[in-house]
């Protein structure tokens, strides 16, 4: 019944414009990146940004989102410092993730900043969003 | 499912009996007797979601009463830059953190292991790592490097639950330490 109910509103929102999300809460975001400018997602493009290598000094002087999560968005990750088993990241693997609209903002905001040394645009958000939500092989 | 059943009653009855313990985890009462020991290893288990959430994605939650409260505010004024991390919150829930954090903290634990850890601390410093605090390095000053730093499952003394199996909930018994790669340690 719930799911269906997703269903439902999913194809509704898709029809609107972006893609067929597993989550109100991606639906959601989505529809606020759209407002802020991001009409469209490339998954492709969230593909690229989340193995791309980010230079830094210091400790970890080589960052990526792969750093902790690794490529395999459907396996397990450990966080690169404290070892720490991370869940997987893919919504198919892990039905907990995006499902939380103040969590993902979060999230996107620290790992963002450490990662890459500054916030992600709403471009970059929508991308890796499309990516994580279907992390097909490009 | 007999086995099942078996198990439960098992779990049920262990935990009516350490139950009474960790409550009245104090000075008073228990004597030398072997329970009050093992309870007196320990310090309280941490119970609130939001630090098991916000506090414990990265590593373990660390137990409230690990710290005191000058380290504590200490560790939440830059959460920004955190031992190398981003660990930023919104202002509601890191008012609620702190206020949780203040108020079980080492200095205002009963716990004994809370007691000695705050003891240790001299009154002008406010170390931010546990592993930093003198009565913590005395404890540990037996282990060499080579299971901590040079053990890949282990990596720091900052990993607790790395060999204290049961560091979530704020017991630090000796029975309870198992050292990846090397086994259990008792002495
Ligand atoms: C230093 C380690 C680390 C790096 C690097 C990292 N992350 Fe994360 N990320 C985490 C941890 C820890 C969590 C929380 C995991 C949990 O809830 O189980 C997380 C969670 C997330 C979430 C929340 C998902 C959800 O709905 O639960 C998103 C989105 C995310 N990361 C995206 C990224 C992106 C994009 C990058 C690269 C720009 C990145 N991460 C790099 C450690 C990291
Ligand atoms: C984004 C990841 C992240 C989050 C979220 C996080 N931490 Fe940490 N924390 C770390 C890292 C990384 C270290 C350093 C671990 C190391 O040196 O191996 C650390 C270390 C610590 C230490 C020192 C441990 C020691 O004795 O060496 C304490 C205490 C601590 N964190 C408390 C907290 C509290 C309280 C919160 C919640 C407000 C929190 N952490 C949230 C990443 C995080
Ligand atoms: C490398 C493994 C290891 C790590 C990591 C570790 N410990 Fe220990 N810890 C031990 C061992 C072994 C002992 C017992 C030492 C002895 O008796 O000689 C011990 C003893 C203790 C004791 C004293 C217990 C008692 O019965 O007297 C406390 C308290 C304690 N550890 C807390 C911590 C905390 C808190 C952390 C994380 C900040 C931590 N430990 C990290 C191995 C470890």
């Amino acid at each position: 019944m719930k799911t269906h109910i997703l269903v439902t509103v999913s194809l509704l929102f898709s029809s609107a414009s972006i893609t067929l999300a597993n989550s109100e809460a991606m639906d959601t975001l989505l529809q606020t990146y759209a407002a802020q400018g991001a009409a469209t997602t490339n998954a492709e493009q969230g593909k690229r940004l989340w193995v791309k290598t980010y230079q830094n000094k210091g400790e970890f002087s080589e960052r990526s989102c792969t750093s902790c999560h690794t490529q395999d968005l459907t396996a397990p990750g450990k966080h690169a410092k404290t070892g720490k088993i991370i869940k997987s990241m893919s919504p198919s693997s892990n039905p907990e993730r995006l499902t939380d609209i103040k969590k993902i903002e979060k999230w996107f905001k620290r790992n963002c900043k450490w990662t890459m040394g500054r916030e992600c645009t709403v471009q970059e958000k929508a991308n890796f969003l499309a990516y994580i939500d279907k992390p097909t092989n490009f | 499912m007999k086995s099942t059943l078996a198990i439960t009653a098992i779990i049920f009855t262990i935990g009516f009996v350490t139950l009474p313990v960790v409550m009245s985890d104090s000075d008073y009462g228990w004597g030398k007797d072997e329970e009050y020991d093992r309870s007196s290893t320990g310090v309280a288990a941490i119970s609130n979601p939001v630090y098991k959430e916000e506090c414990g994605s990265c590593h373990m939650a660390y137990p409230a009463g690990l710290l005191p409260a000058r380290s504590w505010t200490r560790l939440m004024a830059d959460l920004e830059n955190h031992f190398g991390d981003n660990a930023e919150l919104d202002a509601a829930t890191h008012q609620s953190i702190s206020k949780f954090l203040l108020a079980n903290s080492a200095d205002q634990s009963n716990y004994r292991r809370s007691r000695k850890l705050n003891n240790s601390i001299r009154l002008a410093d406010a170390p931010l790592r546990i592993s930093a605090i003198p009565y913590f390095r005395h404890e540990h000053d037996e282990i060499p490097e080579r299971l901590v730093s040079g053990n890949a499952e282990v990596k720091s003394f900052s990993h607790c639950n790395a060999c204290h199996t049961k560091a979530e909930q704020g017991s630090f018994n000796e029975h309870d330490i198992h050292i990846p790669g090397y086994g259990r340690w008792d002495d």
